[in-house]
């Protein structure tokens, strides 16, 4: 395996320390957000949204809201309806009908119900406020147990059930395996509805330009296929949609989705002829902006072995996606690619089930499903543990996958590319001096305090890939999800990059300009990254799926790699020597027994450029080239049984925390938080640990604190910062990271993703040290969050 | 809605603005003088991303209106660097430990940072972490922007020793 100074011998700029190309413009407050574009004319919308979870909408007063001085516009569902199509759905469902404003019926507590046009966003608001509509308020369900039963009030008459999508997948000898096992457990494990809940909410601005008939889009997006879903929604072609990718995403993690923010402003700008804008505040965000994510109830049973060895899983999930489906309930399918975590687990039986209810829609959350269903299958290896006897971290080693068994094909037919699961656990046991720590939870429970080590094993699969999709949607038929880059190099030798994406982050330009300068010998900083618009680029699927590493830079490897060959050819041609005894050498060519002699980078620029007649017969004047990647493993259809390859590679984190438990107040505190992380060959450390440590502090949040709470009356509880609580620098401790290098065959470096596993193996780890605290008691808790009172409310019912 | 005269110094340079009462400093900022550095995250005081800098301390300029800042001085994201470019030692720190990804906390999070240095120049972690306690971060995990606060106050310990 390589180490760090091997990697480093490997490689002159990948793995290397380097300042981010993107980090000065923000430290400089040159950050280009879409809250700070400022067009002439641009008029603002404010929403009017249902206070009920289900009512009829009998009328909609707006006079008094036009009548209101700088007022423009104010439309409602029913227009809408008429103008525009429904919004994409990820299943087949074709009796329920997504649209960006309710229509006769509001479903849920902060669907919009209708859009107030004005000069200031001051002046919309007060509009709204002047909006008056008579609801009925009709039966509602919020509960997605409730919302299975027969009797249940139906979120969609039309569809005819609150059941969106419901399989049992059996792979391998489930029955047999569980029968013949020495024993089996069940048990039922909750994941609260959190969400990423960035910093900058979702904002789009939308201009129609008659004069070239586009409508210019610049939105706070991270959404494949954008242009394309707003095209069919108002019923334009899709090359009439200009989308800007030149816009800074303040953070997004999956759930920037804005469609139906697009599609409203986009249809109000070609209307009023202005450019129109919708920026989300906090409350509209939290309520109305169809940004959730899963939120899940598993009953889980798992069969095994006197000596731990783990034999059959049983997974029921019951997602409930709240009100409209969009692509959430795929959240269930992509976990499938990974389903039996990193074990050598022969047998599956899974039985996904998404239900809709009256609450605010999911969209897609960092990790598309994955998070959830580790804590899962985490939780049942820490019980299993215990129902054995056995140490939680001897288990694991027994049943994880060896590192000469990759490929490995697990059960659900997804391939894991490559790993070394034993040897980053115990490298993480290292760095946190196990033995000293728990000498240090015995020491604190010696002290009268609760306290618990935990262990999770994490795997992230990365690199996106369509494969749920067809396999949910048989309509669906997508099997690619590629990515693209271009490089030219100017007359000047200068080199550009462009890509087709927005990024919320994760540092796209640095990515790609790091391996551009490694496959061609040239410094990083001087290579310019740009991102053409929707028009002017190649196909992208945007940065979902943990894939901008592997896919993005497998396009820039693809790319630069072509550029050199068209050197070497330039080069053997004006040398007159086959490009078999030629060598690339820094941006030069020299002659592989003779390096004094040699064509230089300056030389061959001016000649792609300028001097055609030194050129290769019949070949392409200019140094440019364009590179489209396919997900490597990419392309199958899934089989009968719903086996497919899902992603392509398989990043691998342990987590350690330790906690410690207040005995009275139920507060828990992370005293420590080691972590063993192995991505393959990282383009840029300080991205990569920055990931892991910001993924990290997600999965505490989504551990201990946040919630999206809705009362018995469909009302959103959490809806400001004051109650769905983020954690703060005080709630993170600091983290201690250990990095091993297993790199990918499939990818051009040997890179997997990093951006999800943080928060993928956080919760679970976090549940296990909380059950350990709590062991000594007799305690157990498997609902997330586990929040101070949740705590306190197991201790002081035992007392 | 009646409008009110101020004068406020940003940055060092002096604004007259006629403005509504119910202006907050942050769309004053943003929307008035185009300061854009300013962001807008929760616009009810507890993310921290629209923190600047009023008469040498800390505020969250969602939660003040304009009209309050009328004879005040207040510094901004944009008046960190030198006239001539060069980064603040905090702003080159924050560079050098890559202590953002998004950027869009960054600039509430450095000005925290300017004031706490600005009073306590050699501050332990714990001090870090009171100063920015305020300032809530999605993307970091907030451990390289503890790194970058300190190398901050490390490099200015030396330039100043």
């Amino acid at each position: 395996m390589a180490d760090e100074t091997t990697k480093q011998a490997r490689f002159r700029h990948v793995s290397h320390k380097r300042r981010t190309k993107e980090d000065r413009r923000f430290i400089t407050g040159q950050g280009r957000f879409v809250a700070d574009i400022a067009l002439p004319g641009t008029l603002h919308v404010a929403l009017v949204t249902s206070p009920y979870p289900c009512a009829r909408i009998d009328a909609i007063h707006t006079d008094a809201a036009r009548a209101l001085d700088g007022v423009v516009s104010v439309i409602t569902g029913d227009e809408l309806v008429e103008a525009t199509n429904p919004l994409l759905s990820g299943l087949d469902l074709p009796n329920i009908k997504r649209r960006p404003m309710a229509a006769g019926v509001a479903r849920y507590a902060g669907e919009w119900v209708c859009a107030v046009v004005a000069i200031s966003r001051h002046i919309a608001e007060d509009a709204a406020e002047l909006v008056e509509v008579d609801y009925e308020p009709q039966p509602f369900v919020v509960d997605p147990e409730q919302a299975i039963e027969a009797s249940a009030p139906l979120v969609h008459p039309d569809h005819g059930s609150n059941i969106l999508y419901q399989r049992k997948f059996t792979w391998g000898d489930v029955d047999g395996d569980f029968a013949r096992a020495d024993h089996q457990l069940s048990f039922r494990a909750r994941w609260g509805r959190n969400s990423t809940v960035p910093i900058e909410t979702f904002g789009v601005i939308a201009r129609w330009n008659p004069g070239v008939e586009t409508l210019e889009v610049w939105a706070s997006i991270q959404m494949p296929k954008y242009a394309e879903q707003i095209a069919r929604a108002l019923g334009l072609p899709a090359n009439c949609i200009r989308v800007h990718y030149d816009v800074d995403v303040g953070g997004s993690y999956g759930v920037k989705r804005g469609i139906k923010h697009t599609v409203l402003v986009g249809y109000l700008a070609r209307k009023l002829g202005a450019p129109v804008r919708l920026i989300e505040d906090r409350l509209e965000n939290m309520t109305g902006g169809d940004a959730h994510g899963p939120d899940r109830i598993f009953d889980v049973s798992i069969a095994f072995d006197n000596d731990g060895t783990l034999k059959s899983l049983r997974i029921r999930a019951l997602d409930n996606v709240g009100c409209y489906p969009g692509r959430a309930p795929l959240q269930l399918g992509k976990p499938i690619g990974a389903i039996v975590g990193p074990y050598r687990i022969q047998s599956v039986e899974y039985e996904p089930i998404s239900v809709c209810t009256n609450i605010t829609s999911q969209e897609a959350v960092r990790g598309f499903g994955q998070g959830p269903t580790n804590f899962a299958i985490e939780t049942a290896v820490d019980r299993v543990a215990r129902h054995l006897d056995m140490d939680r971290v001897e288990i694991r080693r027994l049943n994880f996958i060896a590192k000469d068994e990759f490929p490995y094909t697990i059960p659900s037919g997804t391939a894991y590319d490559s790993g070394d699961y034993h040897t980053v656990t115990e490298k993480t046991l290292a760095l946190a001096d196990y033995p000293a720590l728990v000498a240090r939870r015995d020491q604190l429970r010696a002290e009268g305090l609760l306290a618990g080590i935990g262990f999770s094993a994490c795997l992230e699969p990365s690199g996106g890939n369509a494969g749920f999709e067809p396999l949910f949607n048989p309509k669906n038929p997508t099997t690619t999800w590629m990515e693209s880059c271009q490089i030219k190099i100017d007359l000047m030798g200068n080199l550009t990059g462009i890509i087709a994406t927005q990024s919320a982050g994760q540092g796209h330009e640095t990515l790609v300009a790091t391996v551009i300068g490694e496959e061609l010998e040239r410094d990083p900083d001087d290579i310019r990254v740009v991102r053409a618009d929707s028009l002017a680029s190649l196909p992208s699927n945007s940065p979902v799926g943990s894939r901008m590493a592997i896919m993005l830079g497998g396009a820039a490897s693809g790319a630069a790699k072509m550029i050199k060959q068209r050197l070497m050819e330039i080069a053997a041609h004006n040398l007159q020597l086959p490009a078999d005894r030629l060598v690339y050498d820094g941006g030069d060519v020299a002659v592989r027994d003779d390096p004094a002699t040699r064509i230089g980078w300056d030389e061959m620029v001016e000649i792609a450029h300028r001097r055609y007649h030194d050129m290769p017969v019949d070949t392409e004047p200019g140094l440019q080239a364009s590179y489209v990647w396919e997900v490597p493993g990419g392309g199958g259809m899934p089989d009968a049984d719903g086996r497919v390859q899902m992603y392509p590679c398989f990043s691998f984190e342990a987590h350690i925390p330790l906690v410690v438990i207040d005995p009275v107040t139920g507060k828990i505190e992370i005293l420590s938080y080691y972590i063993g992380h192995d991505c393959g060959t990282m383009i840029n450390p300080d991205i990569v640990h920055g990931m892991v440590n910001g993924g990290i502090a997600h999965g505490i949040g989504a551990a201990l604190y946040e919630k999206f709470e809705y009362n018995a009356d469909g009302q959103l509880l959490t809806g400001t910062f004051m109650d769905y609580l983020l954690p703060s620098i005080h709630e993170v401790p600091r983290i201690e990271t250990v990095d091993h290098c297993t790199p990918s065959p499939l990818t051009p470096m040997g890179q997997k993703g990093s951006g999800e596993g943080g928060y993928l193996g956080a919760p679970a780890a976090l549940a296990s040290a909380v059950n350990d605290a709590l062991a000594p008691r007799g305690l157990e808790i498997t609902t997330l969050p586990m929040r101070l009172g949740d705590i306190a409310k197991l201790l002081h019912e035992q007392t | 809605m009646k409008q009110r005269a101020i004068r406020v110094t940003v940055n060092g340079k002096a604004h007259e603005s006629e403005i509504a009462p119910r202006l907050t400093l942050v769309d004053y900022l943003r929307d008035v003088l185009g300061l854009t550095g300013t962001h807008a995250g929760c616009e009810h005081g507890v993310c921290g991303a629209c923190t600047v800098i009023l008469d040498g301390a800390p505020v969250r300029s969602c939660l003040m209106f304009a009209v309050q800042a009328d004879g005040h001085a207040i510094a901004t994201v944009e008046g960190l660097a030198k006239d001539d470019g060069t980064l603040s030692p905090l702003q080159d720190a924050f560079w050098e430990a890559h202590a953002m990804q998004c950027g869009f906390c960054t600039p509430g999070m450095l000005m925290a940072a300017t004031a706490l240095l600005k009073s306590n120049p050699d501050p332990s972690d714990d001090d870090i972490m009171d100063a920015l306690g305020g300032n809530l971060c999605r993307c970091t995990g907030y451990q390289q922007i503890i790194e970058a606060v300190r190398l901050a106050a490390l490099r200015t310990g030396e330039a100043d020793g």
